[in-house]
């Protein structure tokens, strides 16, 4: 076991470093250069761009940028190009927004997908089964600002409350009572609506997990001894349909860089994958790499996770 | 008493074919014949209504009409618009746009573009997936230096996985020159690695079996026991992935309109019109609606059509 950890870890961080390596490749390679943003800006002159060029040793071969990046990176002075500020500081700064997003997100997407799932699954063919079914599948196929456009327009007409942004504008003064449902009552819309799209998945998810473990033996024996449904379903059928659920924890981990692009666009929230897009339009390469650094790190963190997590709730499984 | 040609008659009929049981399986389905009754009509829409843009003057997707903009579906023409600038029969039936462009015409004109977007992005990602997969799986014994071939492709593959896929799309994308080629093919190029892992576990079990030994032993050439014997036994869950993956393909490229770096015109897709569509939600909602429900449609047809295969080619549910 321990051993298997140290060599997973060491794969893991191999392969970060690749990663690292092609990412860098990708965005310095690609055309399109930071101090040309904005050429037409008169007051840019050759030799600002040259000045600029040499601050951000861009004028060096590839391999020395990358580990110009790195060091800076692992020593916490890496400036982003646009503002010159640190760019870990701004990435932690609108990690700590995203972070309610996140959670709100996941939080509602497990809470509703389990009972939606399980009764599909309980009630096998029947017009509630066949209607989830479908509105997954259509809720899957929605663009997610087409439907987010939709809610919003609707949160705005029907209940006439503001919905864009952290917080009310003038709020600031407030007592932290209001200001602290203020922040809730904007996080609520975006949060939800990220969440629906995971739903969908997730109950369809639960649904055939529930299915397979429905028609297993030990659920037939646990009928035959006379339990009643509650039991067989919740405890015997459940329980054991829960297993494949534990990866899944690993595998979100990484949404909270790239899923939420869309959404923090949409509501115009300023957490990390806003900061990622407005990092893109200024090509500002320090940000870019840093932020699909941590995204990569994230994925490799949550797949080991879930591999270790598995292996401790399921016995039958060990890890060489 | 009945004789045996009547016994006959009375047998179900047992379709011997793959291709005449998928077929079978599929029927049964009511929802993925829908979706595949949708996807056929759409295509002959894209067909008729690329030939109809470019050589039927009503139809013209460019022709501006000032006076006329902003008009609800089913809107009559102003009588100050000259004949030859008349959308089909005097009326738009979709409404028109902020700059009086008939949005029937500009419908028909994308839902080409947006299914070719769709095509050829799981073209380019099917054909790298199965190239990948196959040597790995095939060749995968073989070493080229300290490594095996398999090792290569497959931590490839795991590099791959890493990067947040949509953040990637998007950054490749804003830093390429904008093109509705380099949307394909980034979007293809990030999303082979699922294609890769099945056909390469395919593979590895179809090499030990007897059919392909049986090939080996006739001393067939490689690429006619890879591509005429092994290839048609891996495709199925290629096809459900496929099939799928173009729904997922459409709603990107609608993901990066809405971002501003999806298809820039003169192209319209409907990922764009409902991007651009999405200012007048108030003022002018069909703009926002049409090319929304539309995308809603054919994602949906694509996904329902995706699963119902999935399901008819599973050999574990084709028992019953």
């Amino acid at each position: 076991m321990g051993s298997y950890i140290l060599r997973n870890l060491l794969q893991r961080l191999i392969l970060l470093l690749v990663v690292s390596v092609v990412a860098h490749a990708v965005v310095h390679l690609a055309p399109g250069q930071p101090s040309e943003v904005d050429p037409s800006n008169p007051r840019m002159k050759p030799e600002d761009i040259a000045k600029i060029r040499a601050a951000f040793h861009l004028d060096d071969p590839l391999h020395l940028q990358y580990v110009y990046w790195v060091r800076d990176l692992v020593s916490g002075d890496l400036k982003s190009f646009k503002d010159s500020q640190p760019v870990l500081p701004k990435i932690w700064h609108r990690f700590l927004n995203s972070l309610p997003l996140f959670i709100g997100a996941t939080l509602i997407v497990w809470t509703l997908s389990f009972p939606i799932g399980i009764r599909a699954a309980v009630q096998r063919g029947t017009l509630y089964d066949r209607s989830t079914t479908f509105l997954s599948y259509a809720l899957i196929s929605i663009p997610g600002f087409f439907l987010s456009y939709i809610g919003i327009m609707w949160v705005v007409n029907v209940l006439g409350v503001p919905v864009i942004g952290m917080r009310t504008f003038g709020m600031e003064t407030a007592n932290p009572l209001f200001r602290g449902m203020d922040y809730l009552w904007h996080l609520v819309v975006p949060s939800f609506m990220a969440a629906i799209g995971g739903i969908a998945v997730l109950s369809r998810y639960v649904r055939s997990q529930m299915l397979e473990v429905l028609s297993q033996d030990y659920v037939r024996t646990a009928r035959a001894k006379g339990l009643d449904e509650d039991t067989v379903v919740y405890r015997h059928a459940l329980r054991n349909a829960l297993l494949p659920f534990i990866t899944m924890f690993g595998f979100m981990l990484p949404g909270l860089v790239s899923g939420s692009v869309i959404f923090e666009q949409i509501f115009a929230w300023p957490g990390l994958g806003r900061l990622g897009y407005e990092a893109v339009l200024s090509r500002d390469f320090p940000v870019i790499l840093t932020i699909n650094f941590i995204a990569a790190a994230l994925t490799l963190a949550g797949t080991f996770i879930s591999d270790l997590l598995y292996a401790f709730a399921d016995p039958r499984i060990r890890l060489e | 008493m009945s004789t045996p040609a009547a016994l006959l008659h009375t047998q179900p009929v047992i379709v011997e074919t793959p291709i005449g049981q998928f077929w079978h399986m599929l029927r049964k389905d009511r929802l993925a014949v829908a979706g595949l009754v949708v996807l056929i009509a759409l295509v002959v829409i894209a067909v008729v209504g690329k030939a109809l843009t470019e050589w039927v003057p009503a139809f013209n997707p460019a022709t501006v009409r000032l006076v006329d903009k902003l008009r609800p579906p089913m809107a009559p023409v102003s009588s100050i618009i000259q004949a030859e600038e008349h959308p089909i029969g005097g009326v738009y039936i979709f409404g028109t746009d902020e700059l009086g462009r008939d949005v029937l015409s500009r419908m028909l004109q994308g839902s080409s573009v947006s299914l070719l977007i769709g095509f050829v992005a799981v073209g380019i990602s099917t054909v790298i997936g199965i190239l990948f997969g196959g040597i790995a799986g095939y060749y995968g014994n073989l070493r080229l230096g300290p490594m095996s071939v398999d090792t290569i492709i497959m931590r490839f593959t795991d590099v791959m996985l890493c990067f947040p896929t949509f953040f990637l799309i998007l950054t490749v994308v804003a830093l390429l020159p904008p093109s509705i080629y380099n949307i394909m093919i980034v979007i293809g190029a990030t999303s082979w690695m699922g294609t890769t892992r099945f056909v390469r576990a395919d593979f590895m079990s179809l090499r030990d079996q007897d059919f392909v030994i049986a090939a080996k032993a006739l001393g067939l050439p490689e690429w006619r026991i890879i591509f005429r014997h092994m290839m048609p036994n891996a495709m199925s869950p290629v096809l459900v992935s496929a099939t799928i993956s173009v729904a997922d393909a459409i709603l990107t490229e609608s993901a990066l309109s809405f971002l501003g770096f999806g298809v820039r015109p003169p192209f319209a897709t409907w990922g764009n019109i409902l991007a651009d569509g999405k200012a007048y939600i108030f003022d002018a909602p069909w703009l926002f609606f049409i090319p929304g429900l539309a995308i809603l449609l054919i994602v949906l047809a694509f996904n329902l059509l995706g699963e119902g295969m999935r399901e008819a080619l599973n050999p574990r549910l084709r028992s019953r």
